[in-house]
């Protein structure tokens, strides 16, 4: 699929006919093309350097997550002091790209990472269900801002996007980008909700369109989480967006993805559809908290020749 | 069906591997011949790689914990009931062992008779070992002091090259009745009574990981396991005697315990004591306050 910067209508938001007149003007997702693309590209075998260099990349694109209930200021300062030296007997494994916390823990990660590069990423918004009002929405953004994240990741109103009420997801995903401020905004989808591959690309659309800077798989609280057709489908789309329009818009999957072989299906994945242009942290994402150790794991053996086990990395 | 020449269509074989309680196919989707020892065609075998026993550890690994927690006297009962599974498919270890160990039938009878009998005794010691390995310690203090052994977690059991059904129920029951989960390399030549045995444990009670079996070159995966990090202990007990140090070595990076075979076990109807069992096991000494 391709569209042209003429195809974007330049009054597509102004209102919630034109919106859906858009996004239903999408050409539909061949959804068993689409399983069948995603099964193919996560047969490719990598190994040795190139593996190296697979679970390098991965650990520098992972957000490294906690988002529990139970999560105390303890758990998160020491996620973040694992985040910045994920092997502590190596140096040179690279640090992650981020923690993403609830927006009440910011601060503390914001002082525990200090000027160590790693970012911090807030779920905002009245995360993972997405429902209060928008005002208690955009104060939840304002006081993750203020306490210094540098990410805030979103969820949509799957309630109205699904009952087509897009311009009022737009008209939100607008409002929180301007809460946001210089911070980055992730625009969560929550695909596990939104039942076909057509409504994650008018829904990557959407989000792209209303200023999303990354587009997010889900929360990580609904089942199915990230898959690689959903994410297939998601990396069309910013693939097609930049030619439309020029910027450049970020994938992030998350959930459900674990171990190494998962990752590099993902890392593929985006080399064989986006590009190489996404195979950076600034452009492409990895939401998880179980990876990391079993990247670590995998990385032992390159480095040593034999097996590792879990008792050689951290329990979180 | 067969037609009225009486001719029927031969039913091929090719096994696969026992892994967390699953048969799946080798990774590598090799497989090897196994003769009788005229050099009969008997089946297939999968071929396992490196990457096999890696998983075998993991699914080994997630066995250790419900296995060890389970009573002492659960685990003898599920051990007996693997026991009288074997009983049930006695003349088809029989067939077997004759094939692989080229014995008369009367000896391959024996052989399989010992075999279960071991079955049995090394059952009896789920809830018994305990009591024969453990002690009360005599201190100087106003302690209660009292060692109790515990199972080390995962070992790699590399099974006796030529007694194919004795040497192998001999090598696998003491390793698991202590709680355990093992991960066994079959003999190399002879893997069809292990086969068996693995489809034996499959429709037992026996929890999915705590024996994992597989086939394959024994110096091609032996070194893999010696050397993973997240295995407890070895049995050199099949391995070729030039790997023996190779073998140790490895194994030290992170402190197995590791077992070599006697000479004398050579000759597996002896009574094998209890040394196969208080290898596999770590000793926990407790000192408890009493009252003054």
């Amino acid at each position: 699929m391709t569209l042209t910067a003429a195809a974007i209508p330049t009054d597509v938001a102004s209102s919630d006919a034109a919106l859906r007149r858009f996004l239903h003007g999408l050409p539909g997702v061949d959804q068993v093309g689409a399983d069948a693309r995603a099964a193919a590209l996560g047969t490719r075998s990598i190994k040795t350097t190139a593996k190296r260099w697979a679970i390098d990349t991965a650990i520098s694109m992972i957000d490294l997550t906690t988002l529990e209930g139970q999560d105390t200021h303890g758990k998160v300062k020491a996620l973040c002091a694992k985040g910045v030296r994920p092997d502590p007997t190596d140096a040179t494994c690279p640090r992650v790209a981020a923690i993403c916390v609830y927006p009440d823990l910011v601060a503390i990660a914001k002082e525990q990472l200090g000027d160590s590069g790693v970012k911090v990423a807030s779920v905002a918004t009245n995360f993972p269900s997405g429902r209060a009002a928008l005002s208690v929405k955009l104060a939840d953004v304002r006081a993750a801002v203020a306490d210094g994240a540098d990410e805030i990741d979103m969820v949509i109103d799957r309630g109205a996007f699904l009952s087509g009420r897009y311009l009022e997801v737009y008209d939100e995903i607008v409002q929180v980008k301007a809460a946001c401020g210089v911070a980055h905004l992730k625009v969560i989808l929550e695909t596990g909700e939104l039942a076909t591959y057509d409504n994650v690309r008018r829904a990557s659309w959407l989000a792209m369109l209303a200023g999303g800077d990354f587009i997010k798989t889900s929360t990580g609280k609904v089942s199915p989480a990230a898959t690689l057709p959903v994410t297939l489908v998601m990396l069309e789309a910013v693939r097609d967006f930049r030619e439309a329009t020029g910027r450049q818009i970020g994938v992030k999957p998350a959930g459900g993805i674990r171990t190494t072989k998962d990752a590099m299906r993902y890392l593929v994945m985006v080399n064989e559809t986006a590009g190489d242009d996404w195979l950076t942290p600034d452009w492409f994402r990895i939401g998880a908290s179980g990876l990391l150790n079993d990247l670590l794991q995998q990385r032992h053996k390159l480095t040593t020749g034999h097996y590792d086990g879990p008792d050689y990395v951290t329990i979180d | 069906m067969s037609d009225p020449s009486g001719e029927r269509l031969a039913v091929r074989k090719t096994y696969k591997l026992f892994i967390g309680g699953a048969f799946p196919r080798s990774e590598s989707g090799r497989s090897y011949v196994v003769t009788d020892t005229h050099g009969n065609f008997l089946a297939n075998a999968a071929l396992a790689s490196r990457k096999d026993a890696r998983d075998a550890v993991v699914a080994a690994r997630a066995a250790v914990k419900p296995w060890s927690k389970a009573p002492a006297y659960n685990r003898g009962q599920i051990l007996y009931r693997v026991a009288e599974m074997l009983e049930g498919r006695r003349a088809q270890f029989v067939t077997e062992v004759l094939d692989a160990e080229g014995v008369s039938s009367s000896e391959a009878a024996r052989l399989v008779d010992a075999a279960i009998d071991r079955w049995v005794w090394y059952a009896g010691w789920a809830d018994k070992y305990a009591q024969a390995l453990g002690s009360s310690n005599p201190v100087a203090g106003p302690y209660f002091d009292f060692s109790t052994p515990e199972p080390t977690g995962v070992v790699a059991v590399l099974a006796p090259q030529s007694s194919s059904l004795l040497g192998l129920v001999s090598v696998v029951a003491p390793v698991i009745v202590s709680g355990n989960a093992a991960v066994v390399v079959a003999s190399e030549q002879q893997p069809l009574p292990a086969i068996t045995l693995s489809e034996v444990l499959a429709t037992s009670d026996l929890p999915a990981g705590v024996v994992n079996l597989l086939t394959g070159l024994t110096a091609e995966i032996a070194p893999w396991l010696a050397s993973h990090l997240d295995v407890n202990a070895i049995d050199l007990t099949g391995a070729p005697l030039e790997l023996w140090p190779e073998l140790e070595r490895a194994a030290s990076d992170n402190v197995k315990r590791v077992l070599r075979p006697t000479e004398t076990e050579a000759e597996w109807s002896a009574d094998p004591g209890l040394r196969r069992i208080s290898t596999f096991v770590e000793t926990k000494t407790v000192w408890h306050p009493i009252g003054v």
